[in-house]
């Protein structure tokens, strides 16, 4: 039976509403940015005589972490919506009321409560605004102390994630109803470009590892290599679509690395219960074998969810460092090196948004089929 | 005057073990492939598990570098 007029229509449809989702948060006008003008002004003036010293690793930082609004180009930004879960229930606004504010200084009044942000984390106001014009208390490290509300906002992350699932969907979909439409024929355009690398993960990853019962685990192994890759790449991409850090992120890695985890605790056999509780070794060394082997349960999980983080914010703030080499020595002379550099180490990047998830893959399957393999 | 944090040292002293662990794998698989051209991509499937793990090791250090710099 052809369905495949059926997944056109709903890749169509899942298009027009997130393309009106993003209208939606329409792009604000640089008039807004006034006051951010005013407040620079006003900084300015209070800082003492010659140029602030740029600082990398804070700028580095700020570019890879989660934002409430996204950089398009020059002064314009998409501000994304914010939602928060407080006492009083849920609350909603633009992050565009916040003024480009990221120092709480701009208070938000909404359900009759106050909210101020303050580097990229939402805060309930404080009453009286301290010696810096900010309305929040600050502790010795000059982190602010307030309460804050549960942030479940549609952040530059989650942007990225919904962008990214409906391009997984898009090339996806449009493979199956290739494959329905020339069942038995040689694949054609978007599949057969597909096809080799489904088969890689299906002859070199899930095949060796997984045995005989690799079929079980083939929906998942694809699923997070290819969510893996995707992402990789669009985090590559510095412009619109891509630019945000999402399995730089370590909540994300944390969700797929439980997803594993998950898989081979419950697929584990008895086989694997019994070499961790009981391992074949004299009784004595129990006392040291059997704590090992718990923790080794949970370690493994948690460096895949490290390795895939690290690997890849490592990789961004390189890049970033890179450019950033222009404004440390304030000279255009070091563009062209910094560029050549940055775009060295971007090539490199493509190598490793592939080869980090073949890793995550290929170790999932490896810890999978170690959990459900029979005795010999 | 020199600033900074004491984390950035030991992130680096674990990139020099992590490196010497990479060179160590990098090198062997070159002598596998060498002796075994047609077991090429076995090795290297092989290879990038084993560096992989060292690399985490090092990775694990950048991490803790991050937080102690916090």
């Amino acid at each position: 039976m052809d369905c495949s007029h059926v997944f056109d229509f709903k890749v169509k449809r899942l298009i027009v509403v997130f393309t009106l989702f993003l209208a939606f948060f329409s792009v604000t006008s640089p008039a807004l940015a006034q006051v951010d003008t005013l407040q620079a002004a006003e900084n300015s003036h209070s800082e003492p005589e010659g140029k602030e010293k740029f600082d990398i690793g804070k700028f580095a930082l700020h570019h890879i972490a989660d934002s409430h609004s996204w950089h398009v180009i020059g002064e314009y930004y998409i501000q994304l919506p914010v939602f928060l879960y407080t006492s009083n229930g849920l609350v909603s606004f633009s992050s565009a009321d916040f003024l480009y504010d990221d120092e709480a200084k701009v208070v938000v009044e909404k359900g009759g409560q106050r909210f101020v942000k303050m580097h990229e984390k939402i805060y309930y106001a404080s009453a009286t605004p301290n010696e810096h014009g900010q309305y929040v208390q600050l502790d010795e490290k000059h982190h602010a102390s307030n309460a804050r509300p549960l942030d479940l906002s549609v952040t530059k992350n989650v942007c990225t994630l919904l962008i990214s699932i409906v391009i997984i969907l898009a090339v996806f979909l449009n493979v199956a109803s290739g494959y329905k439409k020339r069942k038995g024929k040689s694949p054609k355009g978007l599949q057969s470009w597909m096809e080799p690398i489904i088969l890689f993960v299906r002859d070199d990853i899930a095949k060796p590892n997984l045995g005989h019962k690799y079929e079980r685990f083939m929906p998942y192994l694809l699923t997070v290599f290819f969510f893996i890759w995707f992402n990789n790449m669009l985090g590559l991409v510095p412009f619109l679509p891509g630019g945000a850090n999402l399995t730089g992120n370590i909540a994300v890695t944390m969700i797929l690395a439980t997803a594993t985890f998950l898989l081979t605790v419950f697929n584990g056999n008895k086989y694997y219960w019994k070499h961790i509780f009981a391992p074949d070794v004299p009784k004595l060394m129990w006392i040291v074998m059997i704590p090992v082997e718990i923790v080794g349960i949970f370690t493994k999980p948690i460096a895949l969810m490290i390795r895939l983080f690290a690997n890849i914010t490592a990789g961004h703030i390189l890049v970033l460092s890179l450019i950033c080499l222009i404004f440390v020595f304030n000279s255009l002379y070091i563009a062209p090196i910094s560029v050549a550099f940055a775009v060295f180490i971007g090539a490199i990047e493509l190598l490793v948004a592939f080869i980090q998830a073949f890793i995550f893959t290929i170790l999932s399957a490896l810890f999978i089929g170690m959990a459900i393999e029979e005795h010999h | 005057m020199i600033t900074g944090s004491i984390a950035a040292i030991g992130a680096g002293l674990a990139a020099i073990g992590a490196g010497l662990g990479i060179g160590k794998i990098g090198g062997s698989a070159m002598d596998g492939i060498a002796r075994q051209p047609e077991a090429a991509s076995k090795i290297q499937t092989a290879m990038l598990i084993a560096a992989a793990f060292v690399e985490a090791v090092a990775l694990f250090a950048v991490v803790v570098a991050l937080m102690g710099n916090g």
